[in-house]
């Protein structure tokens, strides 16, 4: 049986991944596929669901890539099998099988007490009930979570999110009993306390009770105590969904599940089970790993292979309400004589125990709260000779814990996608020369991540050189040549080049350079040498366009402009001929000017109070927002205000790339502030700043930042944030990619603006006061200097005649580049070759007989 | 893109007009040239960026490729030999070049291309 149809119940993250890990081997297209699942959207990231609550959308969990060999049917739940017919049943129809995958993953244990049917009491499983926790928590005060194990602790920091006084309910003696020892627990209790959850352990629920209003409002615990609680998560552990087979009679796991062989094959050889519906060999596994080797596993067989599930491994690490916490191997030390290393730092206020062997030699397993940079090495060690004295192990990141060199061959990696040392260093040796790269061709790290560093040690442990210089005249970073620039004071690029790098130059490094003069205030960026290494945009203050002519933006701040100076916009475009239109970030952009016209334009600007836009700029762009409380009758507070104050703070900061940023004056976020660098969204008592945000190629929503700030808190984060982005980013690397390729991520950046874990704030916090005090209209200085104004002339020995290629034809009322057979763009001209391999370029026609615009 | 050719040479300008390490465009004869100041050498090519069809090879950054100097195209960033004219990212394309010289601080052009 190796070809066929293929029903697969179930679109889970395992389903999915055996749907995936199929068609990938499937090169015959042998089986067609079926997938029946009863969620109306397709597979997300269930490990991720508390992101949810930090921003991140429905979209950006989503797993599932659409794949035209398989038929997905959402919202379509499997209602019964027929092992003769060889069919399953759904309210819509049925499906016949040849082989039939069970991925039903599990259900939430919900304890038989009294009022778990309260409006207001909920699980957390689906983003349905995510949405539907969020909505009810609206106007409400306090929480409760009943279980203390790793989804209820994910759970009470999402309610704690949501603004809720927020308690634990833990039947045992301690939170997370499963992974942690009570030592581990014991300082995982301090860090939860602290946050201001509310720990009730050694305590059950005896019967929850409702309010005035028909909805929970209180627990009775089994000590005579109670909670207050106007809404209320299960978490009390999860039960493996099982009824179609118990209802087609099919083995189950003595504590329930589909009883499954090595092979995931259940007792009839034409059904299998993957995830956490399946006891393999009698147990269930309710992790996503053991659920992932599983589906590759039936993957293998159903294609004629012999995978066996390998055993699973049960190490697992979180970040639970911003502690780390990881556990691997004999957390709890059950193997007998076995020894403990543990290790209490109360300063660091981490916790570390290491189970050994008996004879000390040889690694079992661990728990760390804390402080759980050493996971990665030790995890991968388990069963194996350790690979440093056990204080060493656990010293705190970057004074030991490299052990990784000693790291066996067969040891785990990544263990969410079976990637061992021996399957890295393959790839190594195969080329792969970075952390994307191994990411492509092993898929390490494309999970949960953590095993990240590990990838770049083994990358340096094989000597792979990660090159970061610059280009071939400076061995040094972008942020290298900033700290060199700042430190030493250099204020030329060729005192720069001489004493730091070799040759002349390029259009790499020369902009670099002179970006990173002009953050640090060197004076106008057309001064001295200091103008020639600028791009033409920057050369000229204005955009170049694909005919050789310039576009020219003012500034608006906030995209609010009196009448008047809408009129002046307005004269000088048709003055001047210029085409006119609007911008996505609330300004006019005037195209078609050429060099010569660009001081007159400007002239008039300056003299009715416009100033310079930086369109042409890697700098602040434009802070976008939509009216705000002033109007709207939503707004919550002045999201214009705010807009305009941040636009004028951060004019003319000139950053690795460009940024954007917006206010909105409300949560229905009309200014698409989570699509900027840095966006604002005002609440009923202050600001929510999101961070890492961005349109273009590759769109990113920002991530939220810090919550209900006050101005002032705002203003200081900002200025950090753009400050240590301008110092430490790479050339042309946006903000949410100078984050993302952050060790640490948020995390670290939160360390460093908010927590000074770098000692750095008052430097950046000093850099942004210059900034602000030295800002000076880049175009009323040229303006003002007979000297800056010369190179403003299309050529040198004609400064009176324009440059005669600039042509224009008119469409739509307005002037726009001709397109003659030369300035076609599409094709070179006659006496160059079309350059090998470059794709045609086919314009379409726009026009479609519709009524034109009336002018 | 014009039928007449200088056989002489044309003063376009001082030399200290020229920035180091900078280019400026000359009209000569109506020919676009764009010339470029480097430490210790001029070089002038047609300033007709042969790939996008614009007029603006001489606002492109001039640097270094290995020794040898080079021009950016300021739309695209190809780079060309400032020496030859030959674009060193893609084969088969070229700037026509144009002599330059520098005599008694006057900056003159000669239209004849080098074969």
């Amino acid at each position: 049986m190796t070809g066929g149809r293929l029903v697969v119940v179930g679109n889970g993250m395992v389903g999915q991944r055996f749907v995936e890990a199929l068609r990938a081997r499937d090169h015959d297209r042998r089986w067609q596929v079926t997938v029946l699942a009863e969620e109306p959207r397709p597979a997300y990231d269930r490990v991720r669901l508390s992101a949810f609550f930090d921003g991140v959308s429905a979209e950006e969990l989503n797993l599932h890539t659409p794949d035209e060999g398989v038929r997905l049917h959402l919202g379509e739940p499997v209602t019964g099998i027929d092992r003769d017919r060889r069919v399953v049943t759904t309210a819509t129809g049925e499906h016949p099988y040849d082989a039939l995958v069970l991925a039903t993953g599990s259900y939430p244990f919900v304890p038989p007490v009294a009022g778990m049917d309260l409006p207001g009491v909920f699980v957390y499983r689906t983003l349905d009930d995510l949405e539907a926790i969020r909505e009810h928590a609206r106007g409400r005060v306090t929480g409760a979570v009943i279980g203390g194990g790793l989804l209820g602790l994910e759970a009470a920091n999402a309610l704690r999110l949501l603004g809720l006084r927020t308690h634990v309910v833990e039947f045992a003696p301690r939170l997370m009993p499963v992974q942690v020892d009570e030592a581990g627990g014991a300082m995982l209790r301090r860090y939860v306390e602290e946050l201001g959850v509310t720990t009730h352990l050694g305590v059950g629920t005896t019967a929850l009770r409702p309010g005035p209003t028909g909805t929970v409002a209180a627990l009775d615990l089994s000590d005579g105590g109670t909670v207050d609680a106007d809404l209320v998560v299960v978490a009390a552990g999860i039960r493996p969904r099982d009824e179609l087979a118990r209802a087609a009679g099919l083995g189950l796991g003595p504590r329930g599940g589909v009883l499954v062989d090595g092979s995931c094959r259940s007792d009839d050889e034409r059904i299998w089970a993957v995830g956490e519906c399946a006891a393999v060999d009698g147990t269930c596994h309710g992790l996503v790993a053991p659920g992932y080797a599983m589906a590759e596993v039936v993957a293998d067989r159903l294609l004629g292979g012999a995978a066996t599930f390998p055993g699973a491994d049960s190490a697992t690490k979180l970040k639970l309400l911003g502690v780390d916490v990881a556990s691997f191997g004999d957390a709890h030390g059950t193997t007998p004589g076995c020894l403990d290393v543990t290790f209490t730092d109360p300063v660091t206020r981490s916790y570390a125990k290491l189970v050994l062997s008996d004879d000390a030699r040889t690694l079992l397993g661990g728990v760390l709260v804390g402080d759980a940079t050493a996971y990665p090495t030790l995890r991968a060690s388990v069963g194996g000779p350790l690979p440093a004295p056990p204080l060493t192990l656990l010293a705190p990141a970057g004074e030991g814990g490299g052990g990784v060199t000693a790291l066996p061959g067969a040891a785990q990696v990544c263990s969410c996608n079976a990637v061992t040392r021996d399957d890295i260093d393959a790839a190594i040796a195969g080329g792969a020369c970075d952390v994307p790269a191994l990411k492509a061709c092993t898929r390490a790290g494309t999970s949960c991540g953590s095993c990240v560093p590990m990838l770049k040690q083994l990358l340096d442990a094989a000597g792979v050189q990660q090159s970061t210089a610059l280009c071939e005249h400076f061995d040094a970073s972008r942020q290298e040549l900033f700290d060199i620039v700042r430190v030493r004071g250099i204020r030329t690029f060729s005192q720069l080049v001489a004493e730091h790098g070799r040759g002349r130059g390029c259009d790499v490094c020369k902009p670099v350079v002179a970006s990173i003069l002009a953050s640090l205030g060197t004076g106008h960026v057309l001064d001295g040498e200091q103008a020639s290494l600028q791009d033409t945009n920057d050369h000229f203050l204005a955009n170049l366009q694909r005919d050789g002519s310039y576009s020219v933006v003012p500034r608006i701040p906030g995209g609010e402009i009196t009448p008047d100076k809408l009129i002046v916009i307005g004269e000088v475009a048709r003055d001047f001929q210029l085409y006119t239109k609007i911008t996505g970030g609330q300004r006019i952009d005037l195209f078609g000017a050429r060099v010569e016209q660009l001081p007159q334009i400007w002239r008039r600007l300056v003299d009715a109070g416009f100033e310079s836009g930086h369109a042409y700029g890697k700098a602040l762009r434009t802070v976008k927002s939509c009216v705000g409380e002033t109007w709207c009758r939503y707004g919550v507070q002045d999201s214009v205000g705010l807009a305009v104050a941040l636009e004028l703070r951060y004019r003319g900061l000139r950053a690795p790339h460009k940024l954007k940023s917006a206010v909105s004056g409300c949560a229905r976020e009309c200014a698409e502030a989570r699509s900027k660098d840095f966006g604002i969204i005002a609440t009923d008592t202050g600001w929510n700043l999101y961070l890492g945000g961005n349109g273009g190629f590759r769109p990113r929503h920002a991530d939220l930042f810090a919550t209900d700030l006050t101005t002032d808190e705002l203003i200081t984060l900002i200025d950090r944030f753009l400050m240590f982005y301008v110092r430490t980013a790479d050339r042309l690397q946006r903000t949410s990619a100078w984050i993302e390729a952050m060790d640490g991520g948020l995390e670290h950046l939160r360390s460093v603006i908010v927590d000074d874990s770098l000692g750095l704030c008052a430097e950046l916090d000093a850099a942004m006061a210059r900034h602000v005090t030295s800002y000076s209209d880049e175009w009323r200085d040229v303006l003002d200097d007979p000297e800056r104004l010369r190179r403003f002339t299309s050529f040198v020995n004609a400064p009176e005649v324009p440059d005669p290629s600039i042509t224009f034809a008119v469409e739509r009322g307005q002037p726009v580049p001709t397109r003659g057979p030369v300035a076609a763009g599409a094709a070179p001209p006659d006496g160059a070759a079309a350059p090998a391999g470059a794709p045609t370029r086919r314009r379409q026609p726009v026009v479609l007989g519709l009524p034109e615009v009336r002018r | 893109m014009s039928d007449t050719v200088t056989i002489g040479w044309a003063p376009v300008c001082p030399l200290e007009r020229l920035e180091p390490e900078r280019g400026v465009a000359a009209l000569v004869d109506g020919v676009q040239v764009a010339i470029f100041r480097t430490d210790d050498e001029l070089f002038a090519v047609d300033n007709l960026d042969p790939l996008s069809g614009a007029y603006v090879m001489s606002r492109g950054i001039v640097g270094s490729r290995g020794g040898v100097p080079t021009v950016a195209s300021p739309l695209h960033k190809q780079v060309y030999d400032l020496r030859t004219g030959l674009c060193l990212d893609l084969p088969g394309v070229t700037l026509p070049r144009y002599d330059v010289r520098c005599r008694d601080g006057l900056v003159e052009v000669r239209l004849r291309q080098e074969e």
